[in-house]
């Protein structure tokens, strides 16, 4: 009795300690645990590939900032090379201020590996405040939310903008999102204008959009870095990405697998301690 | 190892805000406090050059657009709090911006969230799927009427209810602990691969 009541004690500071050993050894020694793709990220990844090459664009919202960057970035980078790698047009923007410098890292990162033009393959239009009011503006003008892009030119000068006006002409949202806007752009893009949405979303709010994904209000969604594992293997195997890519939510995988398998070990061995100290009182 | 020196500051911050796992220390504090000092200077000069100079300085001085006064004056009518004798000219932007706001979003909530899940708890095709769905949605929903003693066929329907909130609470707390492993997994990749070099 005297192990389980100094294990119901232990300093929390040891289970931190093995968490960081259970993450740590995977990614230096990698073991390639298996993975498989989900219903909700094949139909992510449906969603973009259906759309025809050197056409309208899609929108891709990049709604997360550097605090769930390790789950979002690798997503947004994806979608970026699945787009690029089949020659579908982008409009990247933003809700929020810290956004546009996720969506620079991820072009600097990306272009390397694609020969798109800017203006032509993609366009950077940039935040602007507001969140939802530039939803329902977007349905109505681009041009009118967004005169100028990120880097200051007019979007009317833009060739990829020439016939790209409003919901009519994209074909779909991407919201990779670390917070709740995924449901913004299902209420003010997908119910007010019939805009299709697609999302890819943190782990910690993926079981509050499992709802808008049964009803069809998103097209596919990518759940926490085990979706954005999927997705990445989605866009390899389909030959969109070059398979010398790093693949940052793949490599991540063991680790997290390593750790779950801790966490499951760890709430059984808590519940039964508290249960065999409760049955000595 | 990078040679990036920004690599290098970045690896610091993120072993100065990991000290705290330990205790609390001056290490963790001078990373708090610059985050919060450069986030509120970042987000400044953002809003400075992508509200402020687009929406009302280009249009109302470049253009002589006078309509931008009507947003700009209800939008410094919020600083008004700063003087208590005008304080209440405060009212007027937040009634706007409720009204507005209510005006738009009430209805499209009513549709995207009620209408449409409304629709998709009933029963169009018979699977196990559905099925569950309904028995869920109406036991959780019995669960929380409360204008009735939880007693007999209520009782045991509201029990059910409890489970099915269980398991939603279950399935939260999965995805909880996924989503802190990966933020832990992101900076150790940041640490192992950009800073250190000693993985792929």
């Amino acid at each position: 009795m005297n192990i389980i009541k100094k294990f119901m004690q232990m300093d929390r500071r040891y289970v931190f300690a093995l968490v960081g050993i259970c993450v740590l050894i995977p990614l230096l020694l990698p073991i390639g645990l298996p993975t498989w793709v989900t219903k909700p990220t094949r139909d992510f990844f449906n969603a973009i590939d259906n759309i025809p090459p050197n056409q309208k664009p899609i929108l891709l919202s990049f709604d997360f900032t550097a605090s769930t960057m390790p789950e979002n970035m690798p997503m947004a980078e994806a979608v970026l090379r699945h787009c690029f790698g089949k020659g579908i047009r982008v409009l990247l923007m933003t809700h929020y201020p810290a956004g546009t410098g996720m969506i620079e890292i991820a072009l600097d990162k990306v272009l390397k590996e694609y020969e798109k033009k800017y203006g032509e393959d993609y366009v950077f239009l940039g935040y602007m405040p507001g969140g939802s009011a530039v939803m329902l503006s977007l349905g109505e003008s681009i041009r009118r939310t967004f005169p100028k892009d990120y880097y200051g030119n007019k979007v009317d000068t833009l060739p990829m903008m020439a016939d790209v006006h409003n919901y009519d002409d994209i074909p779909l949202v991407v919201s990779i999102s670390g917070s709740a806007l995924p449901l913004y752009w299902i209420i003010y893009a997908g119910t007010t204008y019939r805009q299709k949405v697609a999302c890819g979303v943190t782990a910690v709010s993926a079981p509050e959009f499992y709802p808008y994904l049964e009803t069809g209000q998103f097209e596919g969604m990518l759940g926490g870095l085990k979706g954005a594992s999927e997705y990445e293997n989605l866009v390899e195997r389909y030959n969109y990405s070059n398979p010398d890519v790093r693949k940052t939510a793949s490599i991540g995988m063991d680790a997290q697998s390593l750790a779950h398998f801790l966490i499951i070990v760890l709430v059984i061995l808590g519940n039964v301690a508290f249960f065999a100290i409760k049955r000595s009182k | 190892m990078s040679t990036n020196p920004w690599i290098w500051v970045a690896a610091f911050l993120t072993l100065c805000i990991y000290t705290f796992l330990y205790r609390d220390n001056p290490f963790y504090k001078f990373a708090e406090h610059l985050l919060v000092g450069v986030s509120l200077g970042y987000w400044i000069a953002v809003y400075y050059h992508n509200s402020f100079i687009p929406k009302v300085w280009e249009p109302l001085i470049m253009e002589q657009e006078l309509r931008v006064l009507v947003p700009t004056i209800l939008g410094l009518m919020t600083f008004s709090t700063l003087v208590p004798r005008f304080s209440w000219l405060v009212r007027y932007p937040i009634a706007y911006t409720v009204g507005m706001y209510s005006g738009y979003s009430i209805p499209r909530n009513f549709q995207a969230y009620i209408f449409k899940h409304v629709q998709s708890t009933m029963l169009t095709t018979l699977t196990i799927s559905s099925v569950i769905i309904l028995i869920g949605v109406i036991s959780t929903l019995v669960y929380f009427y409360f204008s009735t003693e939880h007693k007999g066929a209520i009782g045991g329907v509201a029990r059910t209810g409890i489970w099915f909130i269980m398991l939603a609470f279950g399935a939260g707390f999965g995805y909880t602990v996924m989503a802190r492993i990966s933020l832990l997994i992101g900076r150790m990749q940041f640490l192992l691969h950009d800073w250190l070099g000693i993985i792929r």
